[in-house]
């Protein structure tokens, strides 16, 4: 039960029980969809730009509790970042739940180091970072589907 | 194996195969996962194999491997005889008039695609219709997609009840003067369900309309004969049926498969070649272009012979006690929700949960050593029938035992415990 209480740690279980940013943004100036084959995960993430500055974002979409919670605090992590601080922060994510001898910042990651646990589970990797991936696609304009195979 | 003597026993319940003994055979049930006994429940996926077939893999390679068809020398001579012993095995595996109609290939999945070129290029045409189910496999989905798309031909779907069971009725009035083939799952490695096949089959008997029968989830669960079928191809996996990986067979009737063109050009399965003309080798050979997976072969011989040693008498009915037991155990599961509850059944619990998405499922009763499938199962259609993302799936086979089952509602109480309703 110890090892399965790090990856599923109460602020992931609470986010994924109530997400935090969820829904459509009317009218938003970016949006995304993304999918992961290899669960069925399906979410859609929306983005406000004010010029370089993401002033609101959010998402939609069913999944597991993984890549629910990761959305949600995702969202909260980049809302009012700069699109270039939002790049960083995701690059310190990826990091974080791949790489056993990454250094991370953790003033710079927050609350996002819950997903630590992440890493010795390398098929859940993709839950984790869909929500990451599918933001790129948002704010860099794409419009195809991102997926994570 | 014959020492079990299983068919003499007598068959009242409780089922009467000696699973311990059988366990004892599969050296991975050994195994320790995450610190709690392995309980190996994604058999739909792939069997784990006995020391009979690893022994007979060890064996070829450390003692008779050579090319075949080819040598004059003796390791060759018998490389070659083993190679079509299997063959034999297999033919009778199956109740094959010839071994001749036996076509090794790599899969389930290239038998199909044999069938969707070979037969397909000759015999499907504009306007022409291949009939399926809605629970078929992807690999019996895409490869008829891809023939309609380079003949324009047309793909009709035969609808399912919401227990996952086939609409025959439907069935029938689907199947019309352009319907060139009907292509059916015959156990559905998603739902469990296994379909009526001898109706289908006289169905589009009646029509003149050839069947291929997927039977990739059923050759290890029941006996098949294909000449009581009466169909008119027979494809399934060696892995499933506790053999190897990458090797698969194709059983056609010869008719058909004298008709049909090859399905892949080269060494071994040629008469004579000049630039001018080259003619094919007699059936099975036609198919079986290139040096073939002999290892494999020889494998897939040890498992049918292990599976006959065992019988299906005695797995059959070990088996559906597991899927009963194990239907009542998960039913107790507050908040669970079975997917596939047709009458005729095999194997497969599929079930998904509230509050907890099959893949926190499945990663949770990982950590308590047991080893169920999430996801859509190469069946994405249904999910979408059923209306969920996924599902998490166990499967039994022989080796597995009623207190396997209780291990994993055990897992899923921690489950329950992560993910409150
Ligand atoms: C019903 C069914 N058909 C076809 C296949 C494909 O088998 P393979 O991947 O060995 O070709 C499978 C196995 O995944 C199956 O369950």
């Amino acid at each position: 039960m110890s090892d399965l209480r790090e990856l599923y740690q109460e602020v992931i279980l609470d986010h994924n029980r109530r997400p935090h940013n969820f829904g459509e943004l009317d009218g938003a100036d970016r949006h995304a969809d993304g999918y992961n084959p290899l669960c069925g995960d399906k979410l859609a993430v929306y983005v406000n730009l004010d010029g370089d500055r993401i002033s609101e974002v959010s998402f939609l979409g069913s999944g597991c509790a993984i890549s629910k919670a990761s959305a949600s605090l995702m969202t909260d992590a980049v809302k009012g970042k700069t699109l270039g601080e939002a790049r960083v922060l995701f690059e310190q994510f990826l990091a974080l739940v791949t790489d056993d001898a990454a250094v991370v910042d953790e003033a710079l990651v927050g609350k996002l180091a819950v997903f630590g646990g992440v890493r010795d589970y390398p098929t859940r990797v993709k839950c984790a970072s869909l929500a990451w991936h599918t933001l790129r696609a948002a704010v860099e304009d794409r419009h195809e589907l991102v997926s994570t195979e | 194996m014959s020492a079990l003597r299983l068919a003499e026993a007598a068959v009242p319940a409780p089922p009467t195969l000696d699973v311990e003994r059988i366990r004892q055979d599969f050296p991975i049930l050994a195994r320790r996962i995450r610190e709690h006994p392995l309980v190996y429940l994604d058999n739909a996926a792939t069997t784990q194999k006995p020391r009979q077939v690893l022994d007979a893999l060890a064996r070829y390679y450390s003692d008779g491997n050579a090319n075949i068809h080819r040598g004059v020398y003796t390791l060759s001579e018998e490389a070659t005889a083993a190679y079509d012993a299997a063959r034999v095995k297999v033919q009778r595996f199956v109740n094959a008039r010839a071994s001749r109609e036996i076509v090794f290939t790599r899969s389930s999945t290239e038998s199909i695609n044999l069938v969707a070129h070979s037969f397909g290029r000759r015999h499907v045409g504009p306007g022409d219709e291949i009939l399926i189910t809605h629970m078929e496999h992807h690999s019996n989905i895409v490869p008829w997609q891809l023939l309609c798309e380079q003949v324009g031909a047309q793909l009709r779907v035969a609808p399912i009840d919401d227990s996952g069971t086939l609409q025959l009725d439907e069935f029938e009035r689907l199947l019309g003067p352009r319907t060139k083939l009907v292509s059916v799952v015959h156990l559905s490695n998603s739902l469990g369900t296994i379909n009526p096949v001898r109706e289908i089959i006289a169905m589009a008997k009646r029509r003149d309309v050839p069947v291929l029968i997927d039977g990739s989830q059923a050759v290890y669960h029941m006996p098949v004969d294909v000449q009581a079928l009466d169909c008119d191809f027979y494809a399934f996996t060696g892995h499933k049926l506790y053999g190897p990986t990458g090797i698969g067979v194709l059983w056609g009737r010869e008719e058909w498969l004298e008709r049909m063109p090859p399905y892949q050009g080269g060494g071994d399965m040629i008469r004579s070649v000049t630039f001018e003309k080259t003619t094919y080798a007699d059936l099975p050979h036609k198919f079986e272009a290139g040096t073939p997976h002999i290892a494999g072969v020889v494998g897939l011989g040890a498992a049918v012979d292990y599976l006959v040693g065992v019988g299906f008498e005695a797995i059959a009915p070990h088996e559906a006690d597991l899927l009963a037991y194990g239907t009542a155990a998960l039913s107790e599961v507050k908040g669970l929700r079975l997917i596939g509850t047709a009458k005729e059944k095999a194997s497969i619990l599929a079930f998904v949960m509230k509050k907890a998405h099959p893949h926190d499922v499945g990663t949770i009763v990982d950590t308590e050593g047991v080893a169920v499938r999430t996801g859509h199962h190469c069946t994405q259609p249904i999910m979408d029938r059923f209306g969920v993302p996924a599902t998490a799936r166990a499967s039994v086979a022989m080796y597995n035992t009623r207190e396997e089952i209780d291990a994993l509602v055990r897992a899923l109480e921690r489950v329950r415990e992560m993910f409150p309703l």
